[in-house]
């Protein structure tokens, strides 16, 4: 059941490091130390060493996780990933999706689209194993070499210094010091570096168990994303397919809270239920594991010079793959403006932002998984009959069918934030303050066809001036121009209308993407203020 | 507070009426699923979140205003 074939793509060996003969007074001074070799961790190093930081990055095995972990990738994660130079072959290895069906019974209550519009250069969803994902990040990491990867570089002891945070690391030749002005801990849910800094990790556990089931066959399914309430084959609980690369299929099984995980996970009690819900048992088993979820978060992601990204910080229930994109999106929140405090451009002040923005991204991530946890598992008779009253609703209404719960699918947060500058303009539509970039079909001058995330990338993904057909060349920080004579052709006009731009409209974005503020009418004034306003230094 | 407590109806009873009769030859269990759809049905059609706490919050006042008054009654 293990993944042998893989596992040899991903298992790297540990070498001893210079900083390792030091004496322990004399222990290695690094600017960032980053722990998990995680997706989250891998992309978090990578951002930083795009900007031209050194990063240690330390892990405290020497393989990628075996196993059937995340495995939706989002829209926003590919574009990040995009400008982490791995995006292309995340897609390209991915199975990629935006339509899912919900069934109660034995028919189709009814199906979403979650991006029914053209003019992407991403598409919503692509799912892809985890360990492909680290893989590939590996790959990146290796071409970078502003990281130090150490494999089997396990942090034992974190203590406070004046300056940052020294780190005790175990190694198979002993121990080793390494003096960092900040540790960026993404190691995972079981996060030993929390841990280490007495932070408490509370919140909600759900008691349902879930079965997870990877198994590998030929199957006419389509790549949608198929949820069922009490389907024929698995009476009064719910049903997940899901399909990845290499023609493996994750089933997600709901089970009774009272049901024996280790009597349950036997593949030879597994295989009939799979079998029951595929209609024939012409299948391989990759992966089965049981599994209890809980929903929690720390209060403070950032303590004294030891910051927590992804599920080192906030775990979700899986049903909405806020996991492992949100990790990303913490990370990409991160490295910039580490980078900028780093640098000394920016206070420390900054990085509060990324505690506040990403721990309000969290409780929106963990208030709509718990939603739809509570659709799939009522707590109460009266919350089972008021599940069954929209179930039963949803096959003739409308508004009964978008109250069907089957997993709210991760989109960016809208972030309330001291680093935007409110509107002063009056907007129809369009990215607010807050809000992520939205992508757009852009052509070069020639007529060559790209994309605006494309466009970002070029000018270097760092603060951004998005200008509409501007009258004056902009200062300071680089910029987009779309329209007028020597702009981007916008040549459906989609990037317009997806910023309600006329000439002279001008978005202030910052290094991840967001959107810092925005003008009709800007002045040089204007948008000095709020590029202060977004860097923390007003 | 945007939740209607007049009378809004020319005659109550007329729909006080329409919601027993619905409930006429219901098993208690029946009786149940037919108020959780018909709270749904109608909370979708006021379809404004303000109103549909307040009326919740109004509702339950009555739940608990009962609970309290047995617990003294005990005492």
């Amino acid at each position: 059941m293990s993944q042998a074939s893989t596992q040899a793509k991903t298992q790297f060996g540990y070498r001893r490091h210079p900083d390792q003969d030091r004496a322990g007074s004399q222990a290695a001074e690094h600017a960032v130390v980053v722990v998990g070799a995680g997706p989250v961790g891998l992309s978090l190093a990578i951002d930083l060493a795009q900007r031209g930081r050194r990063v240690v990055l330390l892990d405290d095995v020497d393989r990628i996780g075996e196993g059937s972990r995340a495995i939706c990738f989002s829209k926003r994660s590919l574009e990040y990933w995009d400008r982490l130079g791995v995006g292309q072959r995340m897609v390209d290895k991915g199975v990629v999706w935006s339509v899912g069906k919900i069934f109660h019974g034995n028919s189709e209550l009814y199906q979403f689209n979650l991006l029914p519009e053209a003019g992407h250069k991403r598409p919503a969803f692509i799912n892809l194993q985890q360990f492909y994902a680290e893989a590939y990040l590996v790959d990146r990491v290796q071409q970078l070499p502003e990281i130090s990867l150490r494999w089997c570089n396990k942090v034992v002891g974190l203590e406070p210094r004046n300056d940052g945070v020294a780190v005790q690391v175990a190694t198979p030749d002993g121990p080793y010091r390494l003096h960092a002005q900040y540790v960026v801990a993404c190691d995972g849910a079981r996060s030993s570096l929390r841990q280490m800094v007495g932070a408490e990790f509370s919140g909600q556990v759900f008691e349902d168990q879930f079965l997870i089931a990877d198994v590998k066959m030929t199957a006419e399914f389509p790549t949608e994303r198929w949820f069922w309430f009490d389907p024929p084959f698995h009476a009064g609980r719910s049903a997940l397919l899901h399909k990845q690369p290499d023609d493996v299929w994750r089933i997600d099984l709901q089970l009774s809270r009272f049901a024996d995980p280790a009597v349950e996970k036997q593949p030879d009690n597994v295989r009939p239920r799979i079998a029951r819900m595929l209609g024939h048992d012409k299948f391989e088993f990759e992966w089965i594991s049981l599994y209890k979820f809980q929903c929690r978060r720390m209060e403070r992601f950032i303590h004294g010079h030891v910051v927590f990204a992804g599920d080192a910080a906030h775990q979700v229930s899986p049903f909405g793959a806020r996991g492992a994109n949100s990790g990303l999106e913490d990370a990409e929140n991160l490295a910039w403006k580490l980078d900028r405090v780093l640098c000394g451009t920016s206070p420390e002040a900054l990085l509060q932002s990324y505690h506040i923005e990403r721990s309000a991204a969290a409780d929106e991530n963990i208030r709509e998984s718990t939603r739809s946890t509570d659709f799939m598992a009522p707590n109460s008779h009266q919350e089972a009959r008021l599940r069954k009253a929209v179930l039963s609703l949803a096959g003739d209404t409308e508004f009964g069918k978008r109250m069907v719960n089957g997993g709210r699918l991760s989109v960016p947060s809208i972030y309330q934030t001291p680093l935007s500058t409110a509107d002063t303009d009056d907007w129809s539509c369009g990215p607010p303050p807050g809000a992520s970039m939205a992508d757009a079909p852009l052509a070069f001058r020639d007529g060559q066809e790209t994309f605006l995330t494309d466009a970002f990338i070029s000018v270097g993904a760092d603060f951004t001036l998005l200008g509409f057909a501007p009258e004056e060349e902009p200062e300071a920080v680089s910029a987009i121009r779309i329209g007028g004579e020597y702009g981007y052709l916008d040549p459906q006009a989609l990037a317009a209308s997806r910023y309600d731009a006329a000439a002279g409209t001008t978005y202030l974005l910052r290094p991840d993407g967001y959107v810092a503020a925005r003008f009709k009418h800007p002045t040089p004034a204007l948008i000095d203020a709020a590029l202060a306003r977004a860097t923390a230094l007003a | 507070m945007p939740l209607s407590t007049s009378s809004n109806f020319a005659k109550p009873d007329d729909a006080f009426r329409a919601v027993v009769e619905a409930h006429r030859g219901l098993s208690d269990e029946q009786s149940a699923d037919l108020d959780a759809a018909l709270v749904l049905i109608l909370a979708n059609h006021i379809g404004d979140i303000e109103v549909l706490r307040e009326a919740i919050a109004l509702a339950k006042r009555r739940v608990l205003d009962a609970q309290q008054q047995q617990q003294q009654q005990q005492q």
